[in-house]
C-alpha cells in the first residue's frame, strides 16, 4: 500500500518534470536550440496565474486560459525579439543567452512578486480522496489528468492539423520546408509559444504542491535530465523520462538516506548516459553534419 | 518569341569569403526546359539556391515574372510559384508520403488540393501504392519522385530541378526524364534543370548553359550544344581523334 502511495506521488511529480521536459524537447526539435529558461518560464507562468487568481480574483478556468495565452505571447515575443537573431550562431552562445534569460526572469519575478513563497488560490489545493486507505491529494489528480489532457491535445495537433504537420516538417528538414513555402520563422515563434504555454500549465498545476517562489524554476534542471533520459528529441520520451525520474525520486527518498533523493535524478541521468546514451526513446534519424 | 519568366542578371554569390558564382546571367523563357550543365563545384546548385532565396547574392538581381525577388526569403519565393526540388531529395523522413505531398500545398488555400494530389499520384504510380508509408522508408528513386511530386503540389509556374538523376539507376533516370518531358508538355511547366548527366539534360532541354568555376562559359540551344566539339568531348565522352598529348589540358577547351 505504501508503495502504491509512493507511486502515485511519484507519477504526479514526474508529470511536472515531463511537462517542462516537453518544452525543452519541442524547442530543441524545431530550432535546435536548448532553452535553459524553460523552468523559469514555468515559474513566471505560476506567478502570472497567482496575480490573476489571488490579486485580480478571476475564476480559475479563466485564470488557466488567460495564463496560457499570456505566456504563449511571452514565448513568441522572446523568440521574435531575442532568439531569432541567434539563428546561425554557435550553440553555446544560444545556451548562455537562455541561461542568462533565466537569471533575468528570476530577478524580475523576485522584484515584482517578492521572494517569499506564495500559495495560489487553486480549486485543487488541499482536498483529498481516500480509496481503500490510499490518500490522494486533489492537486496530484489534477496534475496527472492535466498532463494527460495536454499530451492528448498535443498529439492530435501534431498528428492531424496542417500546422502541426508543418511543424514536424520544419523540424525534420528546415530548408525543404522553406522551399515549399512554409513560413519557417513563424513556425519557430509558434513552437516557442506552445512551449511557454506548456510550461505555464505545469506551473499552475504544480503550484498547490510546491508553492510559488522565484526559485521554483530550478526543477527545470531535473526536467532537463528527464528529457535526456527519455531521449532528447522524442516527445513521448520527455513524459516517460519525467515519470521515471519522478517515481525514482520517491522510492529513493523512502529507502535511502535523506539527501540522496535530491541527486537521484542526476545519478539516473549519468547512469543513462553510460548505459544507453541515446535515451529510452531514441530518435532513429542521424543528424546530417 | 517567348517571354522570359526568370532572369538572372550578373549574379555574384559568396560562401563566406569564397566566391562561388562570378557574374552569372541566365534567362529562362516561359514553357521552356532550360538546363545548366557543369562539373562538381561549378556553382550550379548555388545558382538555384540564389534563385529561391536560400542564399543571398552580393551583386546582381533575380527577376521572376516581372518581379524583383532578389534577397527574398525562400518561403515567399515559393509562394510566388517557384517549386524547388533540392539536390539529394530532402523529403521529410518521418512524415508519410501523403503528408509530404500535402506539405507541398501548404501555402495554397484553394479547394483543389485533393485533385492535385490525385494528379501527382497519376504521374507517380509507385507513390500511390505507398501513401501511408513514412517517406524515409522509400527507395532513392521513389524519394526523388516524391520530391518532384511535392514541388508539383505548389502548382509552380517554374520548377527548379537539382540533379534529379543523382544516384539513380539508368532505368530510373529514364523514368525521371520522361516525367520531366511530360510535365513540360502536359502541364506547360517551365523547368530549370541542373544536371551532371549531360546526355539526359541535353536530350530534355531546349536551351542550355555550361558552367565552369562559377561562370557561364557557353550557352546555346541544346541541339547545337550537343554537336559542339567541347561538349561532345568533355561531357558526352565522345572523341573524334586523340587530342591527348598534343595540347595541354587547359588549352583543349575552345572557351579558354
Amino acid at each position: 500500500m505504501e508503495i502504491l502511495q509512493l507511486l502515485i506521488i511519484g507519477v504526479s511529480q514526474g508529470c511536472v518534470y515531463g511537462l517542462i521536459a516537453l518544452g525543452f524537447v519541442l524547442i530543441y526539435k524545431a530550432t535546435e536550440m536548448v532553452n535553459f529558461a524553460q523552468g523559469d518560464m514555468m515559474m513566471l507562468g505560476a506567478f502570472v496565474a497567482f496575480s490573476l487568481a489571488n490579486l485580480a480574483g478571476l475564476p480559475f478556468v479563466l485564470v488557466f486560459a488567460a495564463t496560457l495565452l499570456i505566456m504563449a505571447v511571452f514565448g513568441m515575443a522572446l523568440e521574435r525579439g531575442l532568439l531569432r537573431s541567434m539563428i546561425g550562431e554557435p550553440p553555446f552562445a544560444v545556451l548562455m543567452l537562455t541561461i542568462g534569460l533565466g537569471f533575468v526572469i528570476r530577478a524580475v519575478a523576485g522584484a515584482i512578486w517578492g521572494n517569499q513563497p506564495r500559495a495560489l488560490d487553486s480549486p485543487f489545493a488541499g482536498g483529498i480522496v481516500e480509496i481503500q486507505g490510499l490518500i490522494i491529494g486533489h492537486e496530484n489528480i489534477a496534475i496527472v489528468v492535466g498532463t494527460a489532457l495536454l499530451c492528448a491535445a498535443l498529439y492530435l495537433f501534431f498528428r492531424f492539423t496542417r500546422l502541426g504537420i508543418a511543424m514536424q516538417a520544419a523540424s525534420q528538414n528546415q530548408l525543404a520546408a522553406y522551399y515549399l513555402g512554409i513560413p519557417v520563422k513563424r513556425v519557430f515563434s509558434l513552437v516557442w509559444a506552445i512551449s511557454a504555454a506548456i510550461a505555464a500549465a505545469a506551473g499552475i498545476l504544480v503550484a498547490p504542491v510546491s508553492l510559488i517562489d522565484p526559485l521554483m524554476g530550478f526543477v527545470g534542471i531535473k526536467a532537463f535530465a528527464a528529457a535526456i533520459v527519455g531521449g532528447f528529441g522524442s516527445l513521448p520520451g520527455a513524459i516517460v523520462g519525467g515519470l521515471v525520474i519522478g517515481i525514482a525520486e520517491q522510492f529513493v527518498y523512502l529507502f535511502l538516506p535523506p539527501g540522496v533523493s535530491e541527486v537521484s535524478a542526476f545519478v539516473l541521468l549519468l547512469a543513462m548516459l553510460i548505459v544507453r546514451p541515446e535515451g529510452i526513446f531514441a530518435t532513429l534519424q542521424q543528424k546530417k553534419v | 518569341m517567348t517571354v522570359s519568366l526568370l532572369t538572372l542578371r550578373n549574379i555574384e554569390t559568396y560562401y563566406g569569403p569564397i566566391m562561388a558564382i562570378r557574374g552569372v546571367s541566365i534567362e529562362v523563357a516561359e514553357h521552356d526546359v532550360v538546363t545548366i550543365l557543369g562539373a562538381n563545384g561549378a556553382g550550379k546548385t548555388t545558382v538555384l539556391k540564389t534563385i529561391c532565396g536560400a542564399m543571398e547574392p552580393q551583386k546582381g538581381s533575380v527577376t521572376f515574372a516581372d518581379e524583383d525577388i532578389t534577397n527574398r526569403d525562400p518561403d515567399r519565393v515559393a509562394r510566388l510559384g517557384i517549386g524547388h526540388v533540392p539536390e539529394g531529395r530532402e523529403v521529410f523522413p518521418f512524415l508519410t508520403v501523403d503528408e509530404n505531398l500535402r506539405m507541398g500545398a501548404f501555402s495554397r488555400k484553394d479547394g483543389s488540393i485533393g485533385a492535385d494530389l490525385e494528379l501527382v499520384y497519376g504521374y507517380f504510380a509507385t507513390l500511390a501504392d505507398n501513401r501511408k508509408l513514412a517517406a524515409g522508408f522509400l527507395s532513392g528513386g521513389q524519394q526523388q519522385m516524391l520530391a518532384i511530386g511535392r514541388a508539383l503540389m505548389l502548382r509552380p509556374k517554374l520548377m527548379l530541378l537539382d540533379e534529379p538523376s543523382l544516384g539513380l539507376s539508368p532505368i530510373l533516370v529514364h523514368e525521371i526524364a520522361e516525367i520531366v518531358t511530360r510535365l513540360n508538355e502536359e502541364q506547360r511547366m517551365t523547368i530549370l534543370l541542373v544536371e551532371q548527366n549531360a546526355q539526359m539534360a541535353l536530350d530534355l532541354g531546349d536551351y542550355g548553359y555550361v558552367m565552369e568555376n562559377g561562370r557561364i562559359v557557353m550557352e546555346d540551344t541544346c541541339e547545337r550544344l550537343k554537336n559542339a566539339t567541347d561538349i561532345k568531348e568533355f561531357y558526352l565522352g565522345m572523341k573524334d581523334q586523340g587530342v591527348r598529348g598534343r595540347r595541354r589540358w587547359k588549352q583543349r577547351k575552345t572557351w579558354r
